[in-house]
């Protein structure tokens, strides 16, 4: 592990597995620790359904209503391209297609590299954009706790190491290109511990919003 | 209080808390991400800019509690010391935050992008509030007056009886009282019967023109629940259990909630789960019976008010009940210059002083400065008159465009459809 090259190995080898078995295992836990508190019955009569609009409000609750975009649209603007950005990155870039295909098996069509590699760095300045919002805004600034910077930090690294490793701005490759998979590994370990568990529970809290409003007849 | 004492209190509110905290509640704080957003959709902080009143942050007792004993990391950092407890001194400074800024409007648990409904989980947290020796003294009175007297405002049967006189003498029609077997058993609030006595001539002459038949309860004619407000479910529970008793005693259909929103989420939504059991019969508010009366053609109206007016939706009627449609159905029965507000339905903003906010007299300056919000919606529209169907939102409106030396009446929008009902004789020939 003393040379790039052993330490490439390492991060390829036992710490992914390592990081993914944390990741997978505390996701997990998550799940179950939701779930496993249920719900009490309800017996007031329904004015709607639950289902349908607990599904709906998924998808709804992605697009801001007017009045809050008016008032909110750094927020909204930036937080879309970042989150787009992000996804794009890690899903349309070719190489990381390989990798899901080596792991997963599927396969799917990428965006051509330049094209990923302006969007990496959008999505790296749409990124420290959003820390100088957390660090300035009253309420942001207010509500934010050391986690919300962990979290900042552990979802901006594999962008920016992603990014070096690109442009060979590090030397030697190997180094940065294991620096960027240790990135992602911290990204896996963090997760099932932090607010980052939103990008599955977020579906979860959606379909609940969804349904507790949809049960009164309301569309929510 | 002694320490001893405290301590047992503080227990009793965090094992209130604990019963509380059930699968939404645990997505919800999984999935808060500190955007922030919803402190824009709380006329508490946009009023008064004021950060510590974020919705989000007046749950930090509760999602504390979720996290240490909930989570799998909560339970590692408690036991090595690093996690903050949930103290008394915390729930104290707390108190403000839970009950004198919120008003349970709901209106961030619309907009949350993540879908977290922080109304639901404001309502939670009062229950540990309570239990913990933690809520307003002007709420603990109101509470206790409903449960001694059967109202909040102490308001006793002959003060009703007083009224029923006045509107038998004025109408020349009867108000039944304890008719058993009727259709509809008819719920007041206190409020209602102190500020606004056209409420009952309105609904009088309405059932008598439409031949309803309805009846008042000697034994209970209280909607409100102050119990819920101040978040606790023995007392919340007690008050159900009258409603229920007085319409079972009657053995009515139907039990009709007045010109007030949260007695009907109170009635409507959380009874049944108070209680543990489905109620003998069905539940509806004012406008949703005066609605169905005018799409079954029993509510032939004349004439239509020529001014300006438009619309205050009741947080708990529109957004908290899907009740959205009826009361503009009703409007354009009797209204020919209506204008909504902006943001109204689903999105509209609350008055600033529903869920117990008017009953804690400590609170007065923040539901004044969150009043502002919708003040500012009322002068986008410029409306000579205000129509609403809650006495509190009523109530607040008045006081509100009083304070800022506005000169828009406000009125029910009961008594408007009241006053363009078709004479009988008319309508039978």
């Amino acid at each position: 592990m003393s040379d790039p090259m052993g330490f490439l190995l390492w991060v390829k080898g036992p710490a992914l597995d390592g990081a993914l078995a944390i990741f997978a295992l505390g996701m997990l836990a998550r799940l179950v620790e939701i779930f496993m508190l249920g719900r009490k019955p309800n017996y007031a009569e329904p004015k709607g359904g639950e289902w349908g609009p607990g599904f709906k409000t998924i998808l709804t609750r992605s697009v801001t209503d007017p009045g809050t975009f008016a008032r909110a649209p750094f927020n909204v603007v930036v937080g879309w391209i970042w989150h787009l950005g992000f996804l794009i990155a890690l899903l349309l870039f070719i190489p990381h297609i390989e990798l899901f295909k080596g792991v997963l098996g599927i396969a799917w069509p990428g965006l051509p590299n330049p094209v990923v590699d302006a969007i990496t760095a959008i999505t790296i300045l749409a990124l420290i954009a959003t820390l100088v919002h957390r660090l300035q805004h009253p309420v942001k600034r207010r509500i934010s706790t050391r986690e919300d910077y962990v979290v900042w930090a552990v979802t901006f690294l594999p962008l920016l190491s992603g990014y070096l490793a690109y442009h060979r701005l590090v030397n030697p490759y190997p180094l940065i290109l294991g620096l960027h998979i240790l990135s992602v590994e911290l990204f896996l370990v963090v997760f099932p511990f932090t607010k980052l568990t939103h990008v599955f529970t977020a579906f979860i809290a959606r379909w609940y919003n969804g349904a507790i409003f949809g049960r009164k007849g309301v569309e929510s | 209080m002694s320490p001893e004492a405290n301590s047992l209190s503080l227990e009793r509110g965090l094992n209130a808390l604990r019963a509380e905290i059930d699968a939404p509640v645990a997505a919800f704080f999984s999935s808060c991400v500190h955007c922030g957003l919803c402190a824009t959709a709380c006329p508490f902080c946009t009023e008064t800019g004021d950060p510590k009143y974020t919705p989000i942050l007046k749950l930090e007792p509760l999602r504390l509690l979720w996290e240490a004993e909930f989570t799998l990391w909560g339970r590692i950092k408690s036991a090595l010391g690093l996690a903050r407890k949930v103290d008394d001194a915390m729930l104290a400074e707390w108190e403000e935050l839970l009950y004198d800024s919120c008003t349970m409007c709901g209106r961030c648990s619309i907009v949350c992008p993540v879908g977290n409904d922080l109304q639901y989980m404001i309502r939670k947290t009062r229950e540990g509030m309570v239990a913990s020796g933690h809520a307003p003294e002007g709420l603990i009175g109101a509470a206790s007056r409903a449960i001694r007297t059967g109202s909040p405002m102490g308001l006793q049967w002959k003060t009703l009886d007083v009224q029923i006189k006045h509107v038998e003498g004025s109408t020349g029609l009867q108000v039944p009282v304890d008719q058993a077997g009727v259709d509809y058993l008819v719920l007041l609030s206190s409020m209602e019967i102190i500020n606004f006595p056209e409420y009952l001539g309105a609904i009088t002459k309405i059932f008598d023109h439409a031949g309803i038949k309805w009846t008042l309860s000697t034994d209970c004619f209280e909607a409100t629940n102050a119990g819920i407000q101040i978040g606790s479910k023995d007392i919340a529970a007690e008050l159900v259990e009258r409603v229920v008793s007085a319409a079972t005693k009657l053995n009515v259909k139907n039990v009709i909630s007045p010109e007030c929103g949260h007695a009907y989420t109170a009635i409507r939504w959380e009874g049944p789960n108070l209680i543990g059991r489905p109620y003998p019969f069905r539940v509806f508010h004012i406008i949703e019976v005066l609605d169905e009366l005018r799409a079954s053609g029993r509510l032939q109206t004349e004439g239509k008010e020529t001014d300006r007016l438009s619309m205050h939706d009741p947080c708990n009627l529109a957004r908290k009940s899907g009740c959205i449609q009826q009361q503009r159905n009703l409007m354009d029965l009797v209204a020919e210059n209506f204008v909504d507000l902006k943001e109204h339905g689903v999105y509209q903003w609350c008055c600033g002083a529903g869920g117990g906010v008017s009953s804690n007299e400590r609170a007065e300056h923040l539901k004044m400065a969150a009043f502002k919000r919708k003040k500012a919606q009322i002068e986008e529209v410029e409306p000579e008159r205000m129509v609403t169907m809650c006495a509190t939102c009523r109530t607040q409106l008045e006081e509100g465009l009083e304070e800022f030396n506005m000169d828009i009446p406000v009125v029910g929008l009961t008594e408007m459809i009241a006053d363009h009902l078709v004479e009988k004789a008319a309508t039978k020939g």
